[in-house]
């Protein structure tokens, strides 16, 4: 196979990589949030359950779970979801990913003062008001941070997919390479994840100048 | 003219575990009136506060602002009314905090604007306009567009008793709110407190500021172990040939 050729697999890989990594963020970012404040919930019942999906998701493989959010409702329900992998990717990335945001989310949220918010309450802001306008735009800044370390490697996990034969850039240079003979695919893999990374970094290091006002 | 009684606090009880913090605290403030409250480290004043202020849940006794509950002990278990009465209560009061609590992403001049807004008193330009006149008065316009971060403790003080004159209280409470200063900066804080006693602003002052209390309070109230141990005038207090009462104030006026 020409070089050419090869580089042209390989770019519509990535385009499949790249929307795992956008769609993850996605959904992963929100639902983290909402993770978060049910593990500081109150309610004992709600915190021990969030308590225990954190500890699947950063306990088992992100792997396995790829592999059991695609096949496991064919072998407990019968669904068939065959021509559901990307959703099914999707949704492995997005539920394991939560998980890690949600513990940055709180490590954030438990970092801003608590008086931050018993003076917004003096001042006659309602709970909700105080967690969008204070609070949350604090912990931003605090977490940012980690989130660009997590945003990094999500982009080096998307090659997980191969497990489950999605056609991510990983998947293909692995053919080719098998095909070939050659570890070239691969190595021009690996230059195009690490030119992704770089421009990650780069798109959060502007945002965390934005955030540096005050 | 007749008293008009803003808080009335009737027998408050407050504990921490099994410490008893106030035991039967009881305290009224009129319209008008200027109190401090002073105290060794420990003796309930900041409870006090917090408790007048809806940050702390009393476990016993009545508060009432206006004449109007916010929470009472009357039917035997302590209720609290709620939370939409809770809310317009809550305008009755501003709290200025000894370590001024100012939010940090926001503007000096956003830190005043936004409760003001939210609270629905009145438009965002009236708003700005009312905090403009009171950066003014404090000697801060220079700053409304600065961040808290770079301004000093004094002006960070000042930026919060804007903040709370601002949402137009009936009732001023100051939390040691010289403690966190420097005693240069000091001095700049507390000029403003007593243009506000000039204007007769109502206002509750826990601090340990001998000098000033004398000359600022209407009244004074001594606390100790959670209880009053005495009050009176200034005069009285201060006057007074009670031997543990001049033994705190001797203590802190030769600091």
């Amino acid at each position: 196979m020409s070089f050419g050729v090869m580089l042209i697999d390989l770019a519509e890989g990535m385009v499949t990589s790249v929307e795992i990594f956008l769609l993850t963020l996605l959904f992963a970012l929100p639902l983290g949030l909402a993770v978060a404040v049910g593990r500081m919930s109150k309610n004992r019942i709600v915190s021990a359950v969030i308590k225990f999906y954190i500890a699947i998701m950063r306990g088992t493989p992100l792997m396995l779970q790829l592999i059991v959010v695609y096949f496991s409702p064919y072998y407990i329900f019968g669904f068939d979801l065959t021509g559901f992998r990307f959703p099914a990717i999707i949704i492995a990335f997005s539920i394991n990913y939560a998980a890690y945001f949600a513990e940055i989310y709180r490590s954030g949220i438990e970092a801003v003062p608590r008086s931050q918010n018993e003076a917004a309450e003096v001042l006659g802001y309602s709970r909700s008001q105080t967690f969008f306008r204070i609070i949350m735009p604090q912990v931003v800044k605090i977490i940012l941070p980690s989130i660009t370390n997590e945003t990094i490697t999500l982009v080096k996990d998307t090659s997980l997919a191969f497990v489950l034969a999605q056609a991510e850039m990983f998947t293909i240079a692995k053919q080719i390479a098998a095909k070939d003979a050659s570890v070239g695919p691969l190595m021009v893999a690996g230059v195009f994840y690490f030119v992704f990374n770089f421009i990650v970094a780069f798109v959060m290091d502007r945002i965390e100048k934005k955030l540096d006002y005050y | 003219m007749g008293k008009e009684s803003i808080l009335e606090i009737k027998n408050i009880r407050k504990s921490f575990k099994d410490h008893e913090v106030l035991k039967n605290v009881s305290l009224n403030v009129d319209r008008g009136e200027v109190v401090s409250i002073i105290g060794p480290s420990g003796s309930g004043k900041s409870t006090i506060l917090r408790c007048a202020t809806l940050l702390e849940r009393m476990d016993g006794g009545t508060l009432k602002y206006k004449g109007d509950i916010a929470a009472s002990d009357e039917s035997g278990t302590m209720v609290y009314a709620d939370r939409n009465e809770l809310k317009r209560i809550r305008r009755c009061f501003g709290l200025v905090f000894q370590s001024f609590n100012l939010f940090p992403h926001y503007t000096v001049l956003k830190n005043i604007v936004e409760p003001v807004v939210l609270s629905g008193q009145c438009d965002a330009d009236e708003a700005k306009e009312r905090a403009m006149g009171l950066l003014e008065r404090l000697g801060l316009e220079e700053k409304a567009e600065a961040y808290p971060g770079k301004l000093s403790g004094g002006q960070k003080q000042r930026v919060s008793i804007a903040r709370a004159l601002a949402m137009k209280p009936e009732i001023l409470f100051f939390d040691e709110p010289t403690s966190a200063l420097d005693p240069e900066l000091t001095g700049e804080v507390l000029k403003v407190i007593k243009s506000l006693a000039a204007e007769h602003m109502t206002m509750v002052i826990v601090t340990h500021e001998m000098k000033f209390a004398r000359e600022v309070s209407d009244r004074v109230i001594f606390l100790e172990n959670g209880e009053i141990h005495s009050q009176g005038t200034s005069e009285e207090l201060f006057a007074s040939d009670n031997e543990r009462l001049n033994a705190f104030i001797g203590k802190l006026e030769q600091r």
